[in-house]
Parts: C-alpha cells; structure tokens; sequence
C-alpha cells in the first residue's frame, strides 16, 4: 500500500502541480484547504507526511501544527511547513511549533520530492 | 572629569585677531613666551590670575575665553565617534580638534545629523515595509502566483514524457497564474510609485516642526493680533511639510493662539520686566497654570527676556513633543534626554512645580534653572484616569555662590561622563574607564 500525504494549502494550482509530482512518484495525495478544521482531517487521516502551509483560511498553520504537537499521539507525525515567508525567524517560529523541515516558497520540485521522501523515511 | 580644554585655542585666536606677537603678549601678562606656548596648544591648564591678566592684555572679558557654544557641536563630534572604535586618547581631544579645526568640525557634526536623519528615514522605511499590510498581502499573493508557475513550468521542462491532457492543465494554469501575476505586479508597482511621494515624510514629524521653528524662531507675530487665524499660520508655516508634521504643527500653533490670547504681549512684557523669566509668577499674573505660562515665556521675543529660555514639552512616555533647545542646552533630537531631568522625574509628581539649580556635568561652566511640571493633557473628567505632559522650562542662570544645591545632569548617557549615575542606562563614551565597570 501506498504512503499516504496530506497536502493542506489553499492555492489550487498550487495543489495540483504538488499533487502531480508526488502521485508519479507513486504516493497517496490527500489535499485539504481550510485551515479551520485541518486538525480534526489531520487527526483522522494519519498520514504518513503532512506539508502544512502556514497562510491558511480559518487558521494558521503555526497554529493547527502547534495543537497538533500537544497530543502526544501525533507528536511525531513529519510535518513539513510550506511558507512564502522565509526570513530566520519565520524558520525559527516553525521550528519551535515543532515542525521537522521547513520550505519556502518558491520551491523546486525535486527539494519537495526529496524532503517528502526523506520525511517518510524512505 | 573632562575639563573645558579650549581655552588656550581661545587665547591664541584672540591674539591672532588682535594682531598680537606671542612674545609680546607674554611680556604683558608677565610669563615666558615658551609657557604661552603651552598655555596657546592647550598643554596647561589656565585659570585664576593669569587668565584675568591675559584677558585684560587681550582687552577681552575672561569669560569670553572660558565659555563657548562649542557645547551642541561637541556633543554631536561625541555623537559621531561613538559609532567607531576610536581610542581614549584621541577621543579626548575632540575640544582641542574643535577648536583648532572649527570649519571642519562643523562640517563633520553635520554630516553626523545627515547621517542621524538618513537613518531614521531608513529605520521609517524599513518599518514601512515590514509592517505595510497591503504590501506584505501584495508580496505574499506574488509569491504564491510564482510558486505555482515554478512548479507546473518545471513538471513541463522536465524530460519525462507527459500525458496530454496533464500538459493541457498545467500550460492553462501557467497562463492564468501569469495574467495574475502581471496584474499583481503591476498593482504592486502603483502602488509603490503613489507612496513615493510620501516618501519625504519618512523623517519624524517632530524633526520636520523643528525645522520649521528653527527657520521662523519661536516667536510669531501672526499668532499675536487679535484676530490670528491659526489655519492660515498653520498652511503659510507648514508648507511642504508632511500631512502629520503639519497635523503636529497645526497643534502646537492653536496652543500658541490660545496662550497669546490669554498672556497679551504687552502685559507679559510688563510682567517679565519685573519677575523675569519666573513662570510661576507669570501664571500668578495671569491666573493660568504654570505649563501655559512656561509656553509662553518660550514664545516671547528674545529682547524681551534678559536671556533666551529653552524649553520642552514631552507626553507620558516621555518623547519630545517640542524642543526649543539653546546654544549650551542642547536637547537631543532623537531618544530620550537625561533621566535626572526635572522634566522626567515631574512626571511621577504630576502638578508639582520643579524648580532647581541645575549644570551638566560634561560642562562646568554652564548653569540653569529649570523649572518643570507634569499637568493633565486635557479636561479631568470624574472616574477617569488621567494623562499627563511634563513641561519644563530652561533658564539660564549666572554662576554665583548660592545656598541652593546644584543638581548635576547630563544631556545624554552616552556622552555623559558622570560614572556613578543610578539613572544611568547605557555606558558612556566618555573615556571614563568606570562607567565600563558593570
């Protein structure tokens, strides 16, 4: 069976072109859009990586990660934090919410793969 | 302590002027040309006798050559080498580069307050653009936009093979997140160029109303009629300045207007002849508060006063709202001034007269009389808290003995070298090497 992640990010060609290359690389690619309910989809699911967008509608992504570390069963769910802001603090603010890797906007598509693959320990 | 090392450039100077030999101002004031010499370069100290003796072969007051209004200038050479790595040793001898260099002193203090201006303008942009809400969503919308294209360009350049209908869909995505793109951006760029004009107004709006008293002096005869129109004052004196300096300005001329109506000019004149520069004795006369009458004595025409008074106004977290600064009390244009200024200390004794002796400790031969009030911004309104202004009025005074205890106070901490200062809260520059000492 196939590794499952959740993509939760709000700009759909974005979505889609992600979507795109981790499916051809043979991963289930599960999106969601709304930061108000992530957790309860993230809680539910289980994935095997989450790529977390930090701008999200409803709720940021700090926070939904954050609330996400609390509950010891998801504390070592791989997280890996997507965000157009890239200055050290926003890396160090990610860091803290308890994410294990960190990319910014715009990304090359073989770092997103690579990451993914590296956060599911494959 | 510094010592007020200047002197013998001033003796040396006045004997030049006067076209005086250095051998023969010696023979009259009755030492050796060589110590002259030394007395001329600064290398001995002068005082008492001696000094009186050159000063009256000099046919000079002796006090013309202990006493300058170097004080602003050299405050601001401090200012300026604070920012390097300068030795002690040469930092020292910041009076006697003064002194012997006076137009390039001048010169490098002003490229200094260029430099202070340039960088709060850069400071202004910088917050500008950190904490701009419609730039900061522009940037990220922008960003999301070329992510996007960067992912589905690169799932196209790729050399793989890919199906028809997924090349179909990225190249429609690309196409529309550019035509996104090119409206972001240009929105962007509109944007930008409109706030381009703005952005003259990124000095402090206080540096700007300082600018326009500094030009028109402290006193405006429009605001003294009868009939004075503050708007048109406000539009005549404000012009070119930013839409919130003028807001500012707009402010403190109503003030001007209000003070001026209830203190005549030719009552205050009458009033000043006899009590001088006291505003306590102003208010008594006019039966307003003590801040209004401090106002105004800074607005009188200077040959009314037997000196000019400096005054400043701050609000409750202590900036400057006004600065009429002078020559040997300079008040600092950005940051905040000495804490053991009345001006400050008022504020935790709010409705209190302040009225004290006061010299600074950088300089002994300066001394002044402040006087300082915290009192209510506005109205008092029952159950409501209160904001206060500290106001506080500098009057220079003559050195004489006095019973009064003097209080020694500094312009600012990092030129200040009075080692031991409780208030203090960062270490000096002054080459005292105890301040160093944590």
């Amino acid at each position: 069976m196939s590794k499952q992640v959740l993509l939760i990010e709000d700009e759909p060609n974005i979505i889609e072109a992600i979507s795109f290359i981790l499916s051809r690389d043979g991963w289930t690619v599960k999106t969601h859009s709304n930061g108000a309910d992530a957790l309860d989809i993230l809680r539910d699911r289980k994935p095997d990586v989450v790529i977390l967008d930090v701008m999200l509608p409803g709720k940021s992504g700090y926070d939904i990660l954050r609330e996400l570390r609390e509950d010891p069963v998801n504390a070592a769910m791989p997280v890996l934090v997507l965000t157009a802001r890239g200055q050290s603090k926003d890396r160090e603010i990610a860091e803290r919410a308890g994410c294990n890797a960190f990319m910014t906007k715009p990304f090359s598509n073989a770092d997103m793969l690579e990451t993914v693959r590296r956060l599911a320990g494959t | 302590m510094p010592r007020d090392t200047l002197t013998g450039s001033r003796i040396r100077e006045r004997r030049v002027m006067a076209g005086i030999k250095q051998s023969e101002l010696a023979k009259r004031a009755d030492i050796s040309p060589s110590y002259l010499n030394l007395i001329e370069h600064n290398r001995r100290r002068i005082g008492g006798k001696l000094l009186i003796n050159i000063a009256d072969a000099l046919g000079v007051e002796p006090t013309s050559l202990t006493e300058g209004a170097e004080t602003a200038l050299l405050a601001t050479l401090r200012e300026a080498a604070s920012n390097t790595d300068m030795g002690e040793g040469e930092f020292a001898r910041v009076e006697e580069f003064a002194g012997r260099f006076p137009g390039w002193a001048a010169l490098l203090a002003e490229n200094q307050r260029r430099i202070e201006t340039l960088q709060s303008s850069v400071e202004a942009l910088t917050d500008r653009l950190t904490h701009d809400p419609h730039l900061a969503a522009s940037l990220h919308e922008m960003l999301s936009t070329v992510t996007a294209i960067r992912s589905a360009a690169s799932i196209l350049a790729e050399p793989e093979d890919i199906e028809p209908e997924w090349q179909r869909r990225f190249n429609r995505n690309i196409y529309e997140d550019s035509a996104r793109l090119a409206d972001t951006s240009r929105s962007l760029a509109h944007y930008l160029e409109a706030s381009d004009t703005e952005a003259t107004e990124t000095n402090a709006p206080q540096d700007e109303v300082d600018a326009v008293f500094n030009k028109t002096g402290f006193h405006i005869p429009a605001l003294e009629r009868d009939v004075a129109d503050v708007e048109d004052v406000t539009a005549v004196l404000g012009e070119g300045v930013s839409h919130s300096a003028r807001w500012l300005l707009h402010r403190t001329l109503r003030r001007y207007r209000d003070d001026a109506a209830r203190m005549p000019l030719a009552v205050c004149a009458d009033a000043v002849a006899e009590t001088g520069s006291d505003p306590v004795a102003l208010a008594a006369r006019f039966g307003t508060d003590v801040a209004s009458a401090m106002r105004r004595l800074a607005s009188l025409p200077d040959d009314l006063l037997a000196e000019p008074v400096g005054l400043a106004i701050c609000d409750g977290s202590c900036v400057t709202t006004f600065r009429k600064p002078l020559p040997d009390f300079p008040l600092p244009r950005l940051g905040a001034g000495c804490a053991l200024w009345p001006l400050y200390r008022s504020l935790a004794r709010p409705m209190m007269v302040h009225s004290e002796v006061m010299e600074q400790s950088a300089r002994t031969s300066a001394r002044y009389r402040a006087y300082a009030i915290a009192q209510p911004t506005g109205p008092v309104r029952a159950g409501q808290d209160v904001l206060f202004e500290s106001h506080m009025l500098v009057v220079p005074e003559p050195s004489r003995d006095i019973a009064e205890p003097i209080h020694e106070v500094g312009l600012t901490c990092r030129i200040c070298p009075n080692s031991s200062c409780e208030g203090r809260r960062e270490p000096s520059i002054m080459g005292t090497t105890d301040a160093w000492r944590f």
